[in-house]
């Protein structure tokens, strides 16, 4: 019998033919492999949020292995002298030891925490490109609004998981929030007394914001992050207009292998820099802020910056109580407006949008192309009045600490938030409008006459004019330059963006490459662009 | 495969035979993309082969590889020979969490930028069109699938026969009711359970017996306690009374100076709590009316008690009355006077509701 030859190289292609003769799967990974994306570093935004999710999936289920989410009262006797034989919460007691007993404990809390901030700073600026580029309009409308959904949920997620060490701080966290649900008309106290277990702190609240936290949460985001990349997938990424590009292709990349990994490479860089955040830079040293009692707090209490534009709405609202003499007396208390309404108001402003958007522009079409926000100037002015909305609050939300550390009364900052609220947001719309309008302007004059060269010529009369390099060859004009279109994209406005005046030589410490040769003769020095420089007007110009 | 394949026409509307052994591998690859609908426009290595900029990028590459490996190695090195206990004074520990981060941090970025590196440098560049199918509505798929949803429903005869419907819905009802009972049913809780948000750690005991006030280590308080002008939290002299379960009962009492004394007993008469304070003493609940935070900053010039969470300032002289910030409400006072032994009691429970505001209070 002749022993069958063993062919190593041969494998993978065997096994391979193996799976595919079982699972079919040959076609649809070749579509996978070949898909196309487009490339822009504003489309890397979400990128960052998504990894960042992934690095906090990491730390956090590290951190479930020590942490221990029970109110039970115990006394501390770990390694942390100051606080040894105080009376705390057992939550409490094992995030002391997270930080001082568990090896490298406190390096994943504190990534865990910076990650935490890096989601929501990137969800918020990632929400805004697709704002501001119009690429939520149809069909992404769905898209959109999984977005904002995403943003509150992360919300919940930083505020619970916030409030597990129960240290002064959270303590005081979770009385504002315990006195928010209070403030709910008519249901409040039920409210309120169903999730403490009781009347404030109760003894059950950190278990249940515990499984909240480390179950019902990331599985709500991991489901919506799963649907919302999904939606990206099928709908095609949107793409800047440009040479080539349509509304109804995608240019780019294929997915493998230079953009995955690009996507890999970025991905290791994100969790890099928040390894470096998370060792180098502290972050909530619950330690000292001692256990949460219900009678301490200091000066400067602030949560994390993406729940301070509340707190700053809550510091701006006036006392105003609202009494409804019915029987014993029922009443609304101030609190309710700026924490349960205005944040229902924003969500569902910023949820419909989409839709409030395409009803006034009566527009039904379906937009792959991106717009540059100086395009759509009443947009990009609603936007801005958003953003200096949410800044006034924001800031408002460390009134205390601005007022302390700039010597200003702190009455003066109260009302400076309170009158800013109401005039920054219309001033930032007009000014945001005149921009917009201004730089489409210039772009037209641009196109119409050329580049300033910076040339100073004098005409025969006399007069003195700036000469201007066209963009396109002379088309018989009455005034000698042939007009372009504008199509939506980067107009070059600077000489070096046609490919004059730039780097002579490449190279960072030295020369890559030896600076072409040219034939130089005295009073012509070499002015064509060398042929690596970008086309003008080409689509990738802006890499 | 590294052919300059720029703006090469479409080859005809016909599949290549991907057998054809004259075919490179890139053929096939393009062969496919067109099977997909993508077309590669442009297709340029950044590097050519042998070239001394490919051996600069390759050894850029490594080199980024390598500082992985010495700072992952370092990074473990430091986790098991670093002191990193804890140990006031010794300091050594101190560095153990900076130097996890910032090695794991130039481990995780060295090998971040090495990938990058290696596709956006090595790797050749391309353009590619995928086309969307935009606007190609399939309209006659919709029809079929319209149809089949429409039979399916005339199968099932729900519109001849409604009883079936309406039984169906009639037996669904409680049973999403029955999903929901546990939960809702388990979770809710009476909030006016012994009158718990109107009463604090003060009222009185069962046997009439007055409730101390005491100090954070449960000492009662003398008034000389206290000097002119100075202020403590004080707590029910009761079993927890200085703890988390009674949160609403920290309490501020207040030695006030002669004159300010004066104004603020003439404020309590207004408000009918004319015999509330104790001499120059006065006693208001620490608990903010507006989000339940320890009201705390107490100014001695202008006896005005500030509550650090969202700034609301109380006007003690003034009986806690609210003079700025989104607190609506007085701080509740609490009665006291000094027993037979000479110690400060409550004379009753808070005669206002302690805490924040809410829908039934009044």
């Amino acid at each position: 019998m002749k022993r069958r030859k063993f062919d190593l190289a041969a494998t993978p292609g065997k096994a391979a033919v193996g799976v595919d003769d079982r699972f079919a799967v040959a076609t649809p990974l070749r579509k996978l492999l070949n898909k196309v994306f487009p490339d822009h570093w504003s489309f890397l935004l979400g990128e960052i949020a998504l990894f960042s999710f992934v690095v906090l999936l990491l730390t956090g289920v590290f951190l479930t292995f020590f942490f221990e989410p029970a109110m039970t009262e115990v006394v501390y006797d770990g390694s942390y002298a100051p606080l040894q034989g105080t009376p705390m919460s057992a939550a409490y007691a094992s995030s002391l030891d997270i930080s001082f007993d568990v090896r490298g404990g406190l390096v994943m809390r504190q990534m865990h925490h910076w990650a935490a901030l890096l989601f929501m700073a990137a969800i918020v600026v990632h929400m805004l490109r697709v704002f501001f580029t119009g690429a939520f309009r149809k069909p992404r409308e769905t898209n959109w609004i999984i977005g904002s959904l995403l943003f509150w949920v992360g919300f919940l997620a930083g505020f619970t998981g916030y409030s597990l060490p129960d240290d002064g701080l959270s303590g005081t966290g979770l009385r504002i929030a315990s006195a928010i649900m209070l403030s709910i008309p008519v249901i409040g106290s039920w409210v309120t007394s169903s999730v403490f277990g009781g009347e404030f702190p109760g003894t059950i609240i950190i278990s249940r914001f515990f499984i909240a936290h480390v179950l019902l949460i990331p599985g709500l985001l991991v489901a919506l992050i799963s649907v919302h990349l999904g939606l990206v997938f099928k709908q095609k990424h949107t793409q800047w207009p440009g040479p080539g590009r349509t509304n109804n292709n995608v240019v780019g990349e294929r997915m493998f292998p230079r953009y995955a990994l690009k996507q890999g490479g970025f991905f290791m860089v994100v969790f890099g820099v928040i390894a470096l955040m998370g060792g180098l830079f502290q972050i909530n040293p619950i330690w000292l802020f001692g256990p949460y009692e219900a009678w301490v707090v200091s000066a400067a209490s602030q949560p994390d910056w993406y729940v301070m534009f509340l707190d700053g709405s809550t510091r701006l609202m006036p006392a105003w109580e609202i009494p409804i003499p019915i029987g014993d007396g029922y009443v609304i208390p101030p609190l309710f407006w700026p924490t349960v309404v205005l944040p229902g108001i924003l969500v569902g402003l910023s949820t419909m949008y989409p839709f409030l958007e395409a009803r006034h522009l009566k527009d039904r079409k379906s937009h792959n192309l991106l717009e540059r926000p100086r395009d759509a100037p009443a947009r990009t002015a609603v936007g801005a009045m958003a953003v200096s909305f949410y800044i006034v609050l924001t800031l408002s939300g460390a009134n205390d600490v601005i007022a302390d550390k700039f010597q200003i009364s702190l009455n003066a900052m109260t009302w400076a938030g309170r009158i800013g609220l109401l005039v920054v947001p219309p001033l930032a719309y007009y000014v945001t409008y005149r921009l917009c309008l201004g730089l489409q302007q210039h772009d037209r004059e641009v196109l119409a006459h050329g580049v300033e060269t910076g040339i100073i010529r004098r005409m025969p009369d006399g007069r003195f004019v700036e000469v201007h390099q066209p963009l396109s060859a002379s088309n018989g004009h009455a005034d000698g330059h042939g007009q372009l279109d504008y199509v939506g994209w980067v107009v070059p406005k600077k000489m070096n963006r046609l490919g004059a005046l730039g780097p002579a030589i490449r190279g960072f410490f030295y020369p890559i490459e030896k600076p072409v040769e040219a034939p130089v003769s005295p009073g012509h020095p070499p002015v064509e662009a060398r042929p690596e420089r970008e086309e003008i007007g080409s689509g990738e110009s802006r890499r | 495969m590294s052919t300059h394949t720029e703006h090469q026409a479409s080859q005809g509307p016909e599949p290549l035979d991907v057998n054809d052994p004259k075919l490179t591998r890139f053929d096939i690859v393009r062969e496919g993309a067109r099977r997909d609908d993508i077309e590669i426009v442009h297709y340029e290595p950044q590097v050519l082969p042998g070239t001394k900029a490919e051996r600069r990028l390759t050894r850029v590459v490594a080199g980024f590889f390598l500082i992985t490996g010495l700072a992952a190695t370092a990074f473990l090195a430091i986790y098991i020979w670093w002191p990193w206990q804890y140990e006031a004074g010794r300091g050594g520990d101190k560095f153990y969490t900076p130097l996890l981060g910032f090695t794991l941090g130039v481990a995780l970025l060295a090998v971040g930028f090495g990938i990058l590196t290696w596709g956006k440098k090595l790797l050749p560049k391309e353009v590619s069109i995928q086309d969307r199918h935009e606007g190609q509505v399939d309209s006659e798929g919709r029809t079929i699938t319209g149809q089949t949803m429409l039979y399916m429903a005339d199968e099932l005869g729900v519109k001849r026969r409604p009883l079936l419907g309406i039984s169906l819905l009639a037996g669904l009802a409680p049973v999403a009711a029955v999903a929901a009972a546990p939960l809702v049913g388990g979770l809710i809780s009476q909030p006016h359970k012994n009158n718990q948000m109107f009463t604090t750690g003060f009222a009185a005991a069962e046997g009439g017996q007055r409730i101390r006030l005491v100090r954070e280590d449960g000492r009662p308080i003398r008034p000389a306690d206290i000097s002119s002008g100075g202020q403590l939290t004080v707590f029910p002299g009761i079993d927890h009374g200085v703890s988390n379960r009674h949160a609403d009962s920290p309490t501020l009492l207040i030695h006030l100076r002669d004159s300010d004394a004066q104004e603020s007993r003439r404020a309590n008469e207004k408000v009918g709590h004319g015999d509330y304070m104790w001499g120059n003493y006065a006693a208001f609940s620490k608990i903010c009316t507006h989000a339940g935070c320890p009201a705390s900053l107490y100014e001695q010039q202008t006896n005005r008690l500030l509550c650090p969470c969202h700034q609301s300032q109380f006007l003690i002289t003034d009986n806690a009355r609210p003079v700025f910030g989104p607190a609506s409400r007085r701080l509740p006072q609490l009665p006291i006077e000094v027993d037979s032994e000479g110690f400060f009691v409550a004379k009753s429970d808070y005669t206002e509701t302690v805490g924040p505001d809410f829908w039934e209070r009044p």
